[in-house]
């Protein structure tokens, strides 16, 4: 395994695109929070203790239609519950060696891009590595919400999908490289794309949250795939099917 | 907003980081069921993969764009480029492909 040093610096680099992203993304909730009312200064503090898009979006909804603190709560259970899964997935990723406070910190920013570039590394988890994504991505959200908030809406559209879909590049950088290595991988992959298109389109079930259709296909389609497919108890942690 | 917008935040940010932050401390030895183990090895991959698609094609201005970034990001990822050169040689492949789509 690399030293700290190299991780974080791994870490940074990394974390470029996910700046880009959450630059655009976050602007975009900027703009949202204030038509509703929030400050800039409310609205930087709540994406700096938050880092959540689709809950402060939801929240920012619900704040306005004066809800409840337990409709707040509730709600923000459910449509970040999906954290939780990948939560258990990196508590198998890091390194055993890092200590329990490693662990309250790499929690505070679980995003489902920080987690798909950390779950991404090969073998164990430093949490280095993730402090470095963390160190470009937890300024970009805060800033974009802040500018957005400020300055309304100065950029086009166009810079903004543009720059909004580094987010999917990083994915796809994260998922590909292995699904090459494995048939079953790919097929995986592939049967998870066409799933999540198909029930995009089904009625009843389009209507479901976002947040809640990530967690029924993938507990769903993970599950399958577990009992089909079952990894060797001894296979390596990056990649079993690469030996 | 008669609530304090404070609390509300507070609020947020407590649940969001428990939700997070539980599994991690609490499940802190290795996992030694197969099924579980494979199950938690597979949820990466199958939740980006779910997140990607077809949220590419709906985040961006138009549905072309996002198949022609789609299919480049893949297209250089498969090539083994690194993460940086995939998602900005995809913002890149959206940006001209709306230039043009859009005017």
């Amino acid at each position: 395994m690399m030293n700290n040093k190299t991780c974080y610096m791994k870490g940074l680099q990394d974390g470029v695109p996910i700046f880009l992203g959450y630059l655009a993304v976050s602007f975009t909730l900027g703009i949202a929070a204030k038509k509703v009312g929030f400050t800039p200064f409310q609205a930087t503090i709540m994406s700096l203790t938050n880092n959540t898009s689709a809950g402060q979006f939801a929240a920012l909804g619900l704040i306005t239609s004066g809800a409840t603190y337990l409709e707040m709560a509730i709600t923000q259970l459910v449509i970040n519950l999906r954290y939780f899964l990948m939560s258990c997935s990196l508590s198998q990723k890091v390194d055993a060696k890092a200590s329990f406070f490693h662990r309250l910190l790499i929690g505070f920013n679980v995003t489902d891009e920080v987690f798909g570039l950390s779950i991404g590394v090969d073998g164990d988890l430093n949490p280095a590595y993730t402090y470095g994504l963390s160190t470009m991505s937890i300024p970009g959200w805060a800033l974009g919400t802040c500018l957005g908030t400020i300055s309304g809406n100065v950029l086009p559209p166009r810079v903004l999908s543009a720059m909004g879909v580094a987010l999917y590049g990083m994915f796809i950088a994260v998922i590909i490289p292995p699904a090459k290595k494995s048939r079953v991988l790919a097929g995986i992959i592939v049967v998870s794309m066409v799933a999540s298109f198909l029930v995009s389109y089904v009625p009843g079930i389009r209507d479901i949250s976002l947040g809640f259709r990530i967690i029924i296909l993938t507990v769903v389609i993970a599950g399958l795939a577990a009992v089909l497919f079952p990894i060797p108890i001894n296979a390596t942690k990056e990649n079993p099917y690469a030996a | 907003m008669q609530r304090n917008i404070y609390i509300y935040i507070l609020i947020m940010a407590a649940v969001t980081y428990l939700i997070r932050t539980l599994p991690l401390t609490l499940i802190r030895r290795e996992i030694k069921n197969p099924l579980v183990r494979s199950f938690l090895y597979y949820v990466p991959y199958v939740t980006l993969a779910v997140m990607i698609f077809p949220g590419v094609l709906t985040d961006t201005n138009t549905y072309v764009s996002g198949l022609l970034g789609f299919g480049t990001a893949v297209w250089l990822a498969w090539q083994g480029k690194s993460l940086i050169k995939v998602a900005i040689g995809m913002c890149f492949v959206v940006f001209v492909a709306e230039l043009m789509l859009v005017g």
